[in-house]
């Protein structure tokens, strides 16, 4: 696995006063808290930029933050349709973990991770980090074996990972039955400490104010409609609020990336789904774990307000529309209650649906494009949150020094043609 | 829930179909003859629009037989359902078919089994 350059970036907040701190907080406690700063500006969009980051999402704010702090691109701009992190961001369950087999998604997951650890400090916001640890559990003698190859691979790249034994479990998991004669019994297990869970809202924000504190043009209610080009290179973007000249565009738009890419006719190898989840009502605390099933389908934590949090796989067709159809939640909840039979006494609170862009091997594409100045993030599928700060410090490399670097070399879009696929349906930790 | 009427077997829920895709992909019959850039658009790379989409269909737990569904990906709304082997008639189906850059693509053209030409 190569070694991550882990530059973080020393820019931000070098204004003492605009800190966020104990002390902080205990002054603005003397004014009953009216009289915080705005976190960050609303800004019009200029009439050129050095770069224009399309998309306002966790990964879209981290390039951006990123570009801004390590390689000094302050004449930029972030262009967002809606509002920060209404997209993707704000609709997936949290979950971080890097516990992927092959050695490329290693890499790059671990990055991210790493940058996770630090990511509340760096970013002088509390991103709620939760390093509750990640617990996928199999129910068959296949299963296991299969896992315990896996445990290996991610052992040897230097990622936490241990097999737990079904004792080893109800310690961990004291409401869970592994009693072996249920019809899902557990046999075993496996767990990465580090991994866990983060507040996806305050993700978005921070970055967002850490960009703005760097001079980044966060322009939200913008809508791309065009990009222009002179033959084969990028010149600017025809927004909903004007032209914008810029020799670098990098589009971080998720669900939509096929849309951008139409506009500047090139092809991708991308499915737009959707994925659900619900939350039910909140009760009091009884699972301090994230647990997934592979086997039943669905993978449930607990969130800190409470609500238990449920998740399974995408829809089966494609879907611009973020709501999702209704034989998903019903699998969902069946197979939740199959593990947890308690939950069938929950009333079900949210439901929601985020569009996904699925790639064929289910990695992403982190990658320039034949069109000069024009660079792609997207593909992140079912899976893209826990990558946030690693796929924006690299997709931010990208832009910078216009080639990818060691960690996002394979992630280029000529895999497609080259056949050197990195093919992850299997780490989901549930089928998608 | 969609409720999709199968061609064969009338209207049943969505649960009991599922869904294949982008539909008129041709396989380049001369494989062997374009380039890795012209295979890769027919094996990976999908129209994925927002708006009518032309999709492959099987009513798995029924009939087990494929069609294709001109559909809206943002409303859902169903505007056309035809047989394997045909295109669509509707007018957005006719645009959907007719705009995709596969008609023109070289894969596209490779499927078509060359004339045979006198010697």
């Amino acid at each position: 696995m190569a070694k991550s350059d882990l530059d973080r970036g020393s820019r931000a907040f070098t204004r003492k006063l605009k800190r966020y701190s104990i002390f902080s907080i205990a002054r603005h406690a003397g004014n009953y808290h009216q009289e915080w700063q705005q976190a960050w500006s609303h800004a019009e969009p200029k009439t050129a930029y050095d770069a224009v980051i399309i998309g306002g999402g966790g990964h879209g704010l981290a390039t951006a933050y990123y570009l801004a702090n390590i390689y000094g691109m302050t004449n930029i701009a972030l262009i967002e349709k809606g509002w920060l992190g209404g997209g993707n961001t704000g609709r997936n369950t949290t979950i971080i973990r890097s516990n992927y087999m092959w050695d490329e998604s290693a890499a790059i997951y671990e990055h991210a991770l790493k940058l996770w650890e630090g990511l509340s400090q760096d970013l002088n916001f509390n991103v709620m980090f939760s390093q509750r640890g990640v617990l996928t559990i199999s129910h068959s003698e296949h299963e296991l074996r299969e896992m315990s190859r896996r445990v290996h691979a991610i052992r040897l790249n230097g990622i936490d990972s241990d097999m737990l034994s079904p004792a080893a479990i109800k310690k961990l998991v004291p409401m869970i039955n592994i009693e072996p004669n249920i019809r899902y019994p557990v046999l075993g297990g496996f767990l990465q400490k580090r991994a866990g869970t983060a507040r996806h809202d305050a993700v978005a924000w921070g970055y967002a104010r850490a960009a703005d504190e760097l001079g980044v043009d966060i322009i939200q209610n913008c809508e791309v409609v065009g990009l222009r080009r002179n033959k084969d290179k990028i010149i600017g973007i025809e927004t909903t609020k004007g032209n914008i000249k810029t020799p670098k565009v990098g589009c971080v738009v998720a669900g939509h990336s096929s849309v951008l890419a139409d506009m500047a006719n090139i092809k991708l190898p991308i499915a737009s789904r959707p994925l659900q989840a619900i939350v039910s009502e909140p009760i009091k605390p009884i699972l301090d774990t994230v647990i997934m099933s592979n086997a039943v389908h669905m993978y449930i934590s607990q969130s800190d307000k409470g609500e238990m949090v449920l998740g399974a796989g995408v829809d089966k067709y494609n879907s611009y529309a973020q709501t999702g159809s209704w034989p998903i939640p019903e699998h969902m909840v069946a197979a939740a209650v199959d593990l947890f039979p308690f939950l069938s006494q929950l009333r079900m609170l949210r439901q929601w649906g985020g569009i996904v862009d699925i790639c064929p091997d289910a990695s992403p594409i982190i990658s320039k494009t034949d069109i000069r100045g024009l660079y792609f993030n997207c593909g992140w599928g079912t899976g893209g949150f826990k990558a946030t700060p690693g796929s924006g410090h690299i997709f931010a490399d990208l832009i910078a020094n216009d080639r990818p670097n060691s960690i996002a070399l394979p992630y280029s879009l000529k895999r497609f043609e080259t056949g050197f696929l990195i093919d992850e349906h299997g780490a989901a930790g549930v089928a998608h | 829930m969609l409720k999709i009427k199968c061609p064969y077997c009338g209207y049943r829920n969505e649960s009991e179909f599922s869904c294949g895709g982008e539909a008129h992909i041709a396989r380049p019959a001369v494989s062997n003859k374009i380039t890795d850039s012209a295979f890769c658009e027919y094996l990976f790379m999908r129209e994925n629009p927002k708006g009518v989409f032309l999709e492959r269909w099987c009513h798995t737990s029924g009939c087990r037989r494929w069609f294709n569904i001109a559909r809206d990906t943002v409303s859902h709304e169903i505007y056309e359902i035809y047989l394997m082997g045909n295109t669509p008639k509707t007018v957005k189906g006719k645009k959907a078919y007719q705009a995709n850059w596969r008609r023109t693509s070289k894969a596209e053209a490779a499927s078509k089994t060359p004339k045979r030409t006198k010697k």
